[in-house]
């Protein structure tokens, strides 16, 4: 067995019981990453001689019998929109092409902590604004599937990574919609957390009442491994919430004790048939198995995307103003201050990047605040009271994870707007802030097909509980 | 639909530069954007509070004291920066022309 192909708690049991060291696994993962990835493009930066130095130290602890968590020894990789200490940061700009991180993100001081080898920082759509992976400075990340297919994004190349099996497991962060799209187009599991639960210092920020942390792993239980090291509260993230209960690994649950909730809202039209037809099938059968489902309604998630298009380019708008090319980055030295500012930030950002940025100075400026802005944060708690609403009947939703299969390279880059849709199901889950997984749970025309589970607020345990319940009944 | 003035206008507060090409595409493309969003007028809302972010919590605080930083750390900061004069960053002025 090809032991890039090990799950984390595989992998885990495995290093416990001395049959493999985590010099093997760090080995044959970079030995795939040199296959691979030359036609993939999963990585923008591979920490080659780091991960095998990490993997030598990790190695002579676990001789020692020290191997204190899940994963230690583990080789993941790190999307590299998330600092880790002296090594390129990029964003996937050129803004930042040769930035070197000062400090570690919270979730990697974490990481180290346990014992994790990081393998490499993935690519990603620009400053994670993307939903193919196709605006990134440094080239599209290919659909390992099939090549000719885009991945998802903007965590395109974890989402990659994991499904080439050049990983174990990967960081990725999530605003819009950003791991669960690409976990669903790749055939992985992804989950956000609640919006609190992971710290995002460190985090290169794009929207930041939005952004979370999140795993991408090759099944459920992997994802609450990752989770249970990153969470928690953080002194350097004012936005952390301090919970009594920390993420669990999943049980098999009951499914009888469970209300499923399906908003109808979720299955209308811009739905491919095929998954609608594959989500509704298991739907039955986990109805089959007991599980109580419940029709909801959710009457203002049809304006989510709106909602979204709006606040998270403003936030944007805002958060980019500090590239400016004078503490850092990409430095254009023009003729006066305002050429050094026009030509920097022209030349260093790509299109999509400039089009969120206008779009937001745009919606927050002076006349049209109000109109855009203000009425955008009205509707958004609106959205949240509809969930709220529904997670007083139920445990959890059920909807499709996206619209469409993987689609074509080029086929959207053209079209924001139609690129956009391809969000359609998860931005309304980042505006309320709550926890959801993206699992996969079939294939159309050859090309993965994921389901979304939306749990309530800081109930991931619960929200995990399920998705391997779930898991469990579709591999019977 | 915006006018090429108004995104003119909006690439300058953005400081972001655009040529003719540019500035004719991000019209288009932006006019669609904004066009589609304003679905969100046909909301009543009159009544309720904008959210104010991701969260509930509030005055989340620290103690005012600063902290120090190590040599070695501030000089890799600053050797990030492209103009400097000893232990400054270098710019242009601001009311130079």
């Amino acid at each position: 067995m090809e032991l890039n192909a090990l799950t984390i708690l595989e992998a885990h049991q495995w290093l416990k019981e001395k049959k493999i060291s985590a010099m093997e696994l760090v080995q044959a993962c970079l030995r795939q990453i040199d296959k691979e990835d030359k036609k993939i493009n999963s990585f923008i930066t591979v920490l080659e001689e780091e991960a095998i130095e990490q993997a030598r130290k990790i190695d002579s602890k676990i001789k020692r019998g020290e191997i204190k968590n899940y994963l230690t020894g583990i080789p993941l990789a790190i999307k590299d929109n998330i600092l880790i200490k002296d090594v390129r940061c990029t964003a996937g700009s050129k803004i930042l092409e040769n930035y070197q991180a000062n400090y570690d993100a919270t979730v990697i001081k974490r990481l180290r902590e346990v014992g994790a080898i990081f393998l490499g920082k993935t690519n990603l759509d620009e400053f994670a604004m993307g939903s193919s992976g196709e605006t990134s400075y440094f080239g599209p990340t290919k659909n390992p599937y099939d090549l000719e297919r885009v991945p998802g994004g903007s965590s395109s190349g974890s989402a990659a990574a994991v499904a080439a099996k050049m990983c174990l497991g990967a960081l990725g962060s999530d605003t819009g919609g950003s791991i669960r799209q690409p976990a669903s187009f790749c055939g992985l599991a992804g989950l956000k957390p609640t919006y609190g639960r992971v710290s995002r210092y460190g985090l290169i920020a794009m929207a930041s009442s939005l952004d979370q942390i999140g795993p991408l792993a090759k099944n459920v239980d992997d994802l609450a491994i990752i989770l249970s090291a990153i969470e928690g509260k953080d002194s350097f993230d004012s936005t952390t919430v301090e919970l009594d209960f920390k993420v669990d690994l999943p049980k098999i649950i009951d499914l009888k004790n469970i209300k499923i909730g399906i908003s109808k809202e979720f299955f209308g039209k811009g739905l491919d048939k095929n998954i609608k037809e594959i989500i509704e099938f298991q739907i039955r059968k986990i109805e089959k198995e007991g599980a109580e489902v419940i029709e909801v309604n959710l009457p203002h998630i049809e304006y989510a995307l709106s909602c979204y298009y709006i606040i998270m380019p403003a936030e944007v708008s805002a958060n980019l103003a500090r590239y400016d090319g004078l503490r850092y980055g990409f430095s254009y030295q023009g003729k006066n201050l305002l050429d050094s500012y026009l030509e920097t930030r022209s030349q260093g950002f790509g299109n999509e990047v400039k089009r969120r940025i206008m779009l937001g100075t745009y919606t927050l400026s002076a006349g049209y605040y109000e109109a855009y802005y203000l009425k955008a944060q009205k509707v958004r708690t609106l959205i949240k009271q509809d969930f709220e609403r529904v997670f007083k009947e139920v445990d959890c939703l059920i909807t499709p994870a996206t619209p469409t299969i993987a689609f074509k390279l080029g086929e959207k880059i053209d079209n924001p707007l139609k690129m956009y849709l391809s969000d359609i199901y998860t931005v309304s889950v980042n505006l309320a802030g709550l926890p959801a997984i993206s699992m996969p749970v079939g294939s159309a025309n050859n090309l993965p097909v994921g389901l979304q589970i939306v749990g309530n607020y800081f109930e991931e345990n619960k929200l995990l509980s399920v998705a391997k319940t779930i898991e469990e009944i579709l591999t019977d | 639909m915006l006018s090429k003035k108004e995104v003119q206008h909006i690439a300058q507060l953005a400081r972001l530069k655009l040529n003719q090409a540019e500035i004719e595409k991000y019209q288009k493309q932006l006019s669609e954007i904004l066009d589609f969003v304003e679905q969100l007028e046909k909301i009543e809302t009159t009544k309720v509070e904008p959210c104010r972010g991701g969260t509930n919590l509030v005055n989340v605080v620290r103690e005012d004291i600063s902290q120090g930083i190590n040599l070695e750390e501030r000089e890799k900061l600053l050797n990030q920066a492209p103009l400097k004069e000893g232990n400054l960053i270098k710019t242009k002025g601001v009311f130079e022309s």
